[in-house]
């Protein structure tokens, strides 16, 4: 017991330290050396430091919902879209205050999730993925289609309405520090369900459902539970991500960015916390920065058939992250874990089969099956 | 492999046979050999892995260790290859294609030209009857048929079959039994049996397994008429018979 | 009426293409238990290679041929491609189902933005013979040829999948493959080349629905073709239940019917033209509440 204390007193010590220093990071103008286009606390450092920090922790709601309880889900995107267009629509084209349009998505960002998810959690496995994904297609459907003014269509809206210390460049350093204490309030409202009795839950529903009912709980309820939590942790970054950017855009709400956040958090480490986090964190920073690196003269010099695929930042996201699947299965935290490469992607498995109750198609070869006489 | 018989061939060899299920380790070194020609029974009480071997033999289950097959190493092999150098296997439950007739489930299983199917139709008259019938809708017994019938269709030397009387009413468990005898002189048979009637009568050899061990080798008979062996090893009260 | 009869079978028109797309998704899930998220992909890349070939081919003979000819390629290029993937990328994931999902996760935006890089964001004029655009009269309506075409196709591309999963061994052993691979495996069979057989099949049958969709969308084809035909695929395959060709085809229709009929008279009285769209993914919605498992109900290919 001693043991864990100390281990859990190491890491909370480490959590600090590591925030306490993001916190700090608009204090310095250090030299980035072309990391970052320009020094670290300009403007456009924070801007995209910010934004590595609101994925990361985006990509730790995500990574509850896929990593922790198996729900692979397709249209996370949905409920992050639904806090950047509720901000940007109720502070322009209502005229509410900031914090009017901020109670108000936090109710529809309990109550979207609880509809949608009661509807799409009666499936599991591969279902449930396809299920979501339409849900966040119909969302998408109806940005684009811009009912009464509202969204802006493929133009976007802007956020409006904004206290003094939000606005303008120099007051970006404001905006880096609402992200970064957006993502310790999503590290630590993580932790603190994981840790507690439904997150025992949630995982043991990850790796085995009908093992969960067997022992009389209904895995349908959790299931709900962790759906409504993380989607509402994913809302409250899209709020971030609208005063961040300053305006909603129809980008948010497309597949692609669904699929980013799968990406962001099997590349951090799947079922980490620390893993989810720099996954988010990377993907973003390589998502933004990959453009102005292929601008680099040795890719610029190079034969069409190179350059141009390097100038696409999801084919180069996309290749490395398949070349990831195959060598690093376990993400970045993959790295450090003891228990195997795979450890985080193997407790999976069930979640990307379809639910006992649409019947399955056994695999009898399969590893990891029930021991058999 | 009886010290009695030296002159018979090994047809299969078992050595040092390692599965680990999830976090279970089922099998920890099995070894144990069946020589050619007559049924070989694999005893044991429910759950030591009878069925892991068979289908850790088979490339089912993910396996560790040395499997040879008249003198040929098949460890490495992926199922569908152990199967083409002549094993036949007949799973625990079966395992017919539910939707599939019984005429495509033997279809299926053809191997090469050589089909057998004027020997699987006299074993089993019944089913060139129902030829056209979902298997899904035969009973149990014809289900087995059908199962031991893709085994036998092909010309093989080994034959691994998994419990085919489990769930039988006693006249059809006699009437696998006499199959399995008449197949036992086209093929090397070994077999997982929980019904020691069924044993006594077929085999020469048994191996006994516990707990992911083999524990006893050795001919079959004396072993099943010692009703303290078979308590010891098989948890049963009495002699087989 | 004449209306009705126009949106009727423009709607069966899309649904055709929905059916090309889910079939092939259909049969490597049922067989394999791969969600294939590239399936959209293999349509792109379909039509784009269908698209570049017409371009190359220039005044050659008439334009039924060269559509014809172009056509053939593309569906050439979308089956190669298609069971490649399997090859390189899926086979040595055997029985890794979630590193599996994810690699075609990462090849269909991989796959997509590649074509974006190559041939441009923006869309790309598909040459179709100029009897497709003309129309024919049916009932009062003037209904576009090209109609006619996509549900013609669709239904030929049924009757093939079902008849050769009857009557061929390949097809045998895909229906066997469905209930239990294993037990395929233990009969000496190698069940990994009906993997590659119908991921082959999936991706000829999806380039189809990429090249017909160049004809339906008034001559054009764009990067994200595929993507967002593909998700109302999912659509139909999740209403249809998952691994049976028939409930895919009934789901098809359904879905294609609905999303024009709702498309059309709510952009008609309401000004709101997703309507469709929206309608459809309630009609999910309502499947999932009353019959979760879907139409076809069970497992089952071809019946």
């Amino acid at each position: 017991m001693v043991g864990g204390a100390l281990r859990l007193a190491l890491r909370l010590g480490l959590a600090a330290a590591a925030f306490g220093l993001l916190a700090v990071v608009p204090q310095f103008s250090i030299d980035t050396h072309g990391v970052f286009s320009s020094e670290l606390n300009s403007p456009g450092t924070l801007q995209v430091l910010a934004l590595m920090l609101v994925f990361g922790a985006v990509a730790l709601t995500y990574d509850l919902l896929f990593g922790f309880t198996g729900l692979l889900s397709f249209g996370h995107a949905l409920y992050f879209a639904v806090g950047v267009y509720l901000t940007a629509i109720a502070t322009t084209r209502w005229d509410w205050t900031l914090w009017q349009a901020l109670l108000f998505t936090a109710a529809v960002a309990l109550l979207v999730p609880l509809l949608l998810g009661a509807v799409s959690l009666r499936v599991g496995g591969i279902a449930f993925a396809m299920v979501t994904l339409a849900f966040a297609e119909a969302g998408s459907k109806l940005v684009n289609q811009n009912p009464r003014g509202w969204t802006g269509g493929e133009e976007g809206t802007a956020v409006g309405n904004l206290p003094d210390a939000l606005v303008g460049v120099l007051n970006t350093k404001h905006l880096y520090w609402i992200a970064l204490g957006y993502l310790i309030f999503v590290f630590v409202a993580v932790n603190w369900v994981v840790d507690s009795s439904p997150g025992r839950v949630w995982q043991a529903i990850r790796e085995n459902e009908q093992r969960v009912e067997v022992l009389g709980l209904q895995p349908f309820r959790f299931k709900l539970m962790v759906f409504v939590i993380s989607s509402f942790l994913a809302t409250a970054g899209g709020v971030v991500y609208a005063l961040l950017i300053g305006s909603a855009g129809p980008r948010v709400t497309t597949p692609a960015f669904t699929l980013a956040l799968l990406l962001m958090v099997v590349i951090g480490g799947t079922g980490t916390r620390w893993g989810a986090i720099l996954g988010g964190a990377l993907y973003t920073f390589l998502d933004y920065r990959l453009v102005e690196w292929s601008d680099k003269a040795f890719i610029r010099e190079s034969p069409d058939l190179i350059r141009q695929p390097l100038s696409e930042p999801l084919f180069v996201l996309g290749t490395l992250f398949i070349l990831l699947v195959f060598f690093l299965p376990g993400g970045l935290a993959g790295l450090t874990l003891p228990g195997g490469r795979r450890r985080g992607l193997r407790l999976l498995e069930q979640s990307v089969r379809t639910e006992p109750t649409t019947g399955t198609v056994e695999d009898e070869a399969d590893p990891g099956v029930e021991a058999r006489t | 492999m009886s010290a009695l018989e030296p002159e018979r061939r090994t047809l299969l060899a078992v050595d040092d046979l390692h599965v680990h299920l999830g976090a279970s380790h089922v099998l920890q070194g099995v070894s144990f050999a069946v020589a050619e020609g007559g049924v070989t029974a694999l005893l044991g009480r429910n759950g030591v892995g009878k069925t892991t071997t068979l289908r850790a033999i088979m490339g089912l289950s993910p396996r560790r260790g040395r499997v040879t097959l008249a003198g040929e190493e098949i460890a490495k092999l992926p199922t569908h290859r152990i199967v083409r150098r002549g094993v036949g296997y007949v799973p625990e439950d079966r395992d017919v294609f539910a939707g599939l007739t019984v005429e495509e489930n033997l279809r299926l299983a053809e191997r090469n030209g050589t089909a057998r199917y004027d020997l699987v139709y006299g074993l089993f008259p019944e089913l060139r009857e129902r030829a056209g019938q979902r298997a899904g809708t035969l009973s149990g017994g014809q289900q087995q048929m059908v199962a031991i019938a893709r085994a036998l269709l092909n010309e093989n030397r080994l034959l691994l079959i998994d419990e085919p009387t489990k769930g039988l009413a006693p006249l059809l468990v006699t009437e696998v039994a006499r199959v399995l005898e008449q197949a036992s002189e086209l093929a090397t048979i070994l077999l997982v049996e929980q019904n020691l009637g069924v044993v006594h009568r077929l085999a020469r050899d048994a191996i006994v397994v516990d707990q992911g061990r083999v524990v006893h080798t050795g001919p079959a008979r004396p072993l099943l008429e010692d009703p303290a062996l078979v308590r010891r090893f098989l948890g049963v009260s009495g002699a087989a018979v | 009426m004449s209306t009705f009869v126009l949106l009727t079978i423009t709607g069966l028109g899309l649904g055709a293409m929905y059916f090309l797309i889910a079939s092939g998704l259909s049969l490597i899930y049922g067989l394999m238990g791969v969600l294939n998220f590239a399936h959209g992909a293999f349509l792109t890349v379909g039509a784009y290679s269908s698209w570049w070939l017409s371009t190359q081919l220039g005044g050659v003979g008439s334009d039924v041929l060269r559509f014809l000819l172009s056509a053939a390629f593309g569906l050439l290029v979308g089956a190669v491609v298609a069971a490649l993937v399997e090859l390189v990328l899926i086979r040595p994931l055997y029985q890794r189902h979630i590193e599996q999902v994810l690699v075609t996760v990462g090849l269909s935006l991989a796959m997509v933005a590649w074509v974006q890089a190559t041939w441009g964001p923006t869309e790309r004029v598909y040459e179709a013979p100029s009897w497709l655009a003309r129309t024919t009269e049916v009932f009062g309506a003037r209904v576009p040829n090209d109609r006619f075409v996509e549900i013609g196709v669709a239904a030929v591309v049924l009757v093939g999948i079902v008849a050769f999963l009857r009557y061929t061994r390949y097809g045998l052993i895909i229906r066997a493959g469905v209930e239990n691979r294993a037990m395929v495996t233990a009969l000496g069979i190698d069940v990994r080349r009906a993997f590659t057989l119908v991921f082959a099949i999936g991706g000829l049958a999806a380039a189809l629905a990429g090249v017909l969709s160049g004809v339906y969308f008034g001559g054009s084809i764009d990067p994200d073709r595929g993507t967002s035909l593909l998700i109302f695929a999912f659509i139909v395959v999740v209403i249809g239940g998952l691994g049976s060709i028939m409930g895919s085809a009934v789901a098809a229709v359904l879905v294609g019917l609905v999303q024009q009929y709702a498309n059309y008279y709510g952009s008609e009285y309401l000004d709101f033209s997703v309507l469709g769209d929206l309608s459809v993914v309630l009609m999910l919605a309502i499947t999932l509440l009353v019959r979760p498992s879907g139409l076809a109900g069970k497992w089952s290919v071809a019946h």
